[in-house]
């Protein structure tokens, strides 16, 4: 046997569009392959392909060696192929025991059998070292807990295939790490997996194998150790990928924000951001680097005015912004990308040329005495679209049907657009592929470079590194350092932000 | 099929479904199914007279329909247009028995009266639901109840002494037109449905052309997004609620300045905010869907009248017809794969 699963020369396609072209991924035993593409790609179809919920029009499915037809999901799961989904499919005010059993109920008289079921759920969490709680309550675990929840699931229906849909995408450093642990002890069980991503680092970590597909084609399958990763982005973008974002030093001018003893507290009363101090200057990038939930979001939050300070003062160009509503501070300078670009970047239901005027569709030329001028708007959103690279089919297209790169690619640029003095990069880059997160950094440098104030949040280290000109270290809501990204290592970045403090002396103390 | 054509054909097949189910169950209970039909064909259409009623029926129907679109367009589900149509029936009475001044004042001012007295009582849903979170859907039932009893309160008590109706309004307050009824070989048609259709183009344009409908309908779809973009969510929530309300008040103006003339006891709802609920629903929340919707279920209402006279068959199963009706348009989902179905099989 060879190869436990076999998808000969699949095609799939929807009207319109060929989503997969003669694509071939063999997976062999006890190997974690990586299906590398870039959004859009196909990557999901091919699964979803495999996991019986499309049937392909070409192309020959094999599992060991026999030919099968998957026509359902059911079917996928007899075969021992299991999924573990991007977004969880897990009800949440049920414990962990009563998740993974939803559908395969163990009965003794009619009734459910949880505490034999608590048992095997027990054991097979133990036998890979998941620890789980069978007990608890999804609502009450973590994220990185809820999916090893999910993983469960598929153990426990027998599953020897495990296909990962972008696993990575919503953890934190360290979830990643022991996801990857976690990985690693499958495959000494004997487990076999599928790693669907883009992320080149995860891969060259614990990929034995990866196959690469390019807008839905094929482009061919290489070993982990016979490449590296600059080689693997260019076989997914197609044309050549620098990592290292050039760029100038930079030359800050004046004072743009100014926070002096911030504090702020969470939705729950508790004070995340405390006594914060933070500068950033015209023709500057300063990047927020920390662990999620150390204040971060609330900082935005309070500076944008969406979140009430409890005390401390905000400035933007010297003047006081603190506690302004929303709007003052969006007509005082001030662009923000938001970290959640579906909850508060756009509205999804409106066609993606309404949502370029957000938060200008009340002023001259977009309305005229409370009428709004829709010429204006999609002329204004055509001119966007065409400069931001935002491939969509038209500008009345519904920002839902759009990927996310290019929704994020939209919010840059109206936000760009509206010539802040300060704009705010919240996780500009989250979920996007290689092409897209370059673009992005070269446009935030760009808006730097024309004399912008630019503050940039983010929990890729990667990411904090390459763009920012200083960078400030967030832990349980303080500044605890600002160092210089050439100055520094990811390893000191990771102790600051795991909160081993450091002030150095000198003037890089006082930001 | 396109998104569009779709958004058309399945509430004609939901139509049909209902009155193919509703002759199915004529024939099982014994009745004969074609001149029920016709009979109610000829009681909405057969003669003028009933098409005069038709109309007057539809006037009602089309600003309740509006009332519950509105709401739903911003993204709130507007329960109490019954109650608020209530208000806005005693209101208009009130002004209209209260004063006596010339038409081109007294008019207005009774219709504007109960557009107002509607905005008000959609005012403390919206205001709690902006306020305090409280679901519109359980305040707005509650307000029905309480506007039912407390109008017969009114009318007993303020209105008339003890008596279970109010006087008629004076007639520089009515609706009603020996014009319109003469046309109509003495229906009660009256000049409300223009009133109606002006609405319908209120809310399309306040919907789609203005900043506030942006808001409105940005608030409907994403709050958080809203609030992002600098909008006050709360206080366009409460502003939908007011609009929605004011549109039901109108529709209780058209009960109380052109059908009746006077404002009765009641011993249970008019249903006719009710009926606006599957009216919005059928007409799929928008302007010209709401007229068709409203023109339906007023022909349905107003035929079935004649059915137990011309063909022995009880008007009940009009009502009947009319929950199928509902049902498949709440049920539009199986339709729509209905329809997908069919139309992979034609291309193939």
């Amino acid at each position: 046997m060879d190869y436990v699963i076999e998808m000969l020369n699949i095609r799939k396609e929807f009207p319109g569009i060929v989503a997969n072209d003669n694509i071939t991924l063999q997976l062999k035993p006890g190997e974690i392959h990586a299906l590398l593409g870039e959004n859009g790609a196909g990557k999901s179809t091919l699964m979803n392909v495999l996991f019986g919920l499309y049937q392909p029009e070409k192309g020959e499915i094999k599992v060991k060696g026999k030919p099968v037809r998957i026509t359902d999901p059911n079917i996928a799961n007899d075969l021992g192929i299991g999924m573990v989904h991007q977004h969880f499919m897990l009800v949440d005010r049920f414990t962990v025991t009563e998740n993974i059993i939803l559908g395969k109920e163990t009965t003794k008289g009619g009734k459910i059998d949880i505490k034999k079921a608590e048992k095997e759920v027990r054991e097979i969490s133990e036998r890979y070292g998941l620890a789980v709680d069978p007990q608890a309550k999804i609502s009450d675990i973590s994220v990185g807990m809820q999916q090893r929840v999910e993983i469960l699931k598929t153990l426990y229906r027998g599953a020897e295939i495990l296909i990962f849909d972008e696993p990575t995408a919503v953890l934190t450093p360290q979830e990643i790490k022991e996801l990857i642990q976690i990985m690693k002890t499958l495959i000494q069980e004997g487990k076999s997996i599928i790693l669907i991503t883009h992320k080149l680092k995860e891969i060259m970590e614990v990929c034995d194998r990866v196959t690469v597909i390019r807008k839905g084609v094929g482009i061919g399958t290489v070993n982990v150790t016979e490449t590296n990763p600059n080689e693997l982005a260019s076989l997914m973008v197609g044309r050549e990928v620098t990592f290292k974002t050039d760029k100038t030093d930079s030359t800050p001018q004046e004072q743009v924000l100014e926070i002096q003893g911030l504090n702020v507290k969470d939705s729950r009363g508790l004070g995340v951001v405390n006594n914060l101090n933070l500068n950033v200057r015209a023709g500057e990038i300063v990047g927020i680097a920390g662990v999620d939930g150390n204040g971060q979001s609330e900082l935005i939050e309070a500076i944008t005015g969406l979140r009430k300070s409890e005390s401390g003062s905000i400035k933007l160009n010297g003047k006081e912004i603190a506690n302004m509503p929303p709007r003052k501070v969006t007509e005082t300078g001030v662009g923000h990308i938001p970290q959640d670009r579906h909850k508060h970047g756009l509205v999804l239901d409106f066609p993606i040329g309404e949502n370029m005027v957000l938060q200008s569709y009340y002023k001259a030329p977009f309305s005229n005495k409370g009428v709004l001028n829709f010429k204006e708007i999609y002329s204004k959103a055509k001119k966007l679209i065409k400069e931001f690279d935002v491939r969509t089919p038209s500008e009345f297209t519904l920002a839902r049907a759009l990927s996310g790169g290019n929704q994020q690619k939209a919010i840059i640029g109206r936000e760009i657009d509206r010539n802040p003095d300060l704009l705010i990069a919240a996780q500009p880059t989250r979920g996007l592929d290689v092409g897209a997160i370059e673009y992005i950094h070269r446009r935030l440098i760009e808006q730097r470079d024309q004399g912008k104030a630019v503050l940039l949040i983010s929990f890729e280290l990667d990411e904090i590194m390459n763009v920012s000109d200083r960078i400030a270290v967030i832990y349980e809501g303080e500044i605890v350092a600002v160092v210089d990204p050439k100055q520094t290592t990811e390893q000191e970045l990771g102790l600051l932000m795991a909160g081993s403090k450091r002030k150095e002396a000198g003037g890089e103390n006082h930001v | 099929m396109s998104n569009r054509m779709k958004n058309i054909v399945v509430p004609l097949v939901a139509v049909l479904l209902g009155v193919l189910v509703g002759t199915i169950i004529m024939i099982a209970t014994g009745y004969n199914a074609g001149s029920a039909f016709i009979a109610l064909w000829n009681g909405a259409f057969g003669e003028i007279y009933y098409t005069g009623e038709v109309i007057r029926q539809v006037t009602p129907y089309i600003l309740a329909g509006l009332a519950v679109a509105f709401a739903f367009r911003t993204g709130l589900f507007n329960i109490g247009v019954e109650g608020q149509l209530i208000v806005g029936w005693l209101a208009a009475v009130w002004v209209g028995v209260a004063f006596e001044l010339p038409k081109f004042i007294h008019l207005p001012l009774a219709v504007l009266a109960a557009a107002a007295a509607g905005a008000l009582w959609a005012f403390i849903p919206g205001l709690l639901k902006a306020k305090f979170k409280v679901h519109e859907v359980i305040v707005t039932i509650m307000m029905n109840y309480v506007a039912l009893h407390v109008t017969n309160y009114i009318i007993r008590t303020v209105l008339s002494e003890k008596s279970d109706r109010t006087e008629m309004i004076a007639e520089s307050a009515s609706l009603r037109s020996p014009f319109l009824e003469g046309l109509t070989d003495y229906s009660r048609l009256h000049w409300g449905i223009l009133i109606a259709l002006v609405c319908v183009f209120i809310m399309w344009f306040l919907l789609e052309k203005t900043t506030k409908g942006y808001e409105l309908r940005a608030v409907g779809f994403n709050q958080h997004a809203s609030d992002y973009a600098g909008m006050s969510v709360s206080r366009n929530i409460i502003l939908s609620m007011v609009i929605s309300g004011a549109f039901a008040g109108l529709a209780g103006a058209m009960e109380a300045l052109g059908t009746f003339g006077y404002a009765a006891i009641k011993g249970g709802f008019t249903g006719v905010g009710f009926d606006g609920i599957a009216v919005a629903l059928l007409g799929g929340n928008g302007p010209i869907g709401i007229i068709f919707a409203a023109l339906l279920f007023g022909s349905l209402k107003v035929g079935a009248l004649n059915m137990p006279l011309e063909a022995g068959v009880p008007n009940e199963l009009v009502d009947i017809i009319i929950a199928l009706i509902v049902f498949f348009v709440a049920a539009s989902y199986m339709i729509r794969i209905l329809i997908d179905r069919i139309s992979k099989k034609g291309v193939k």
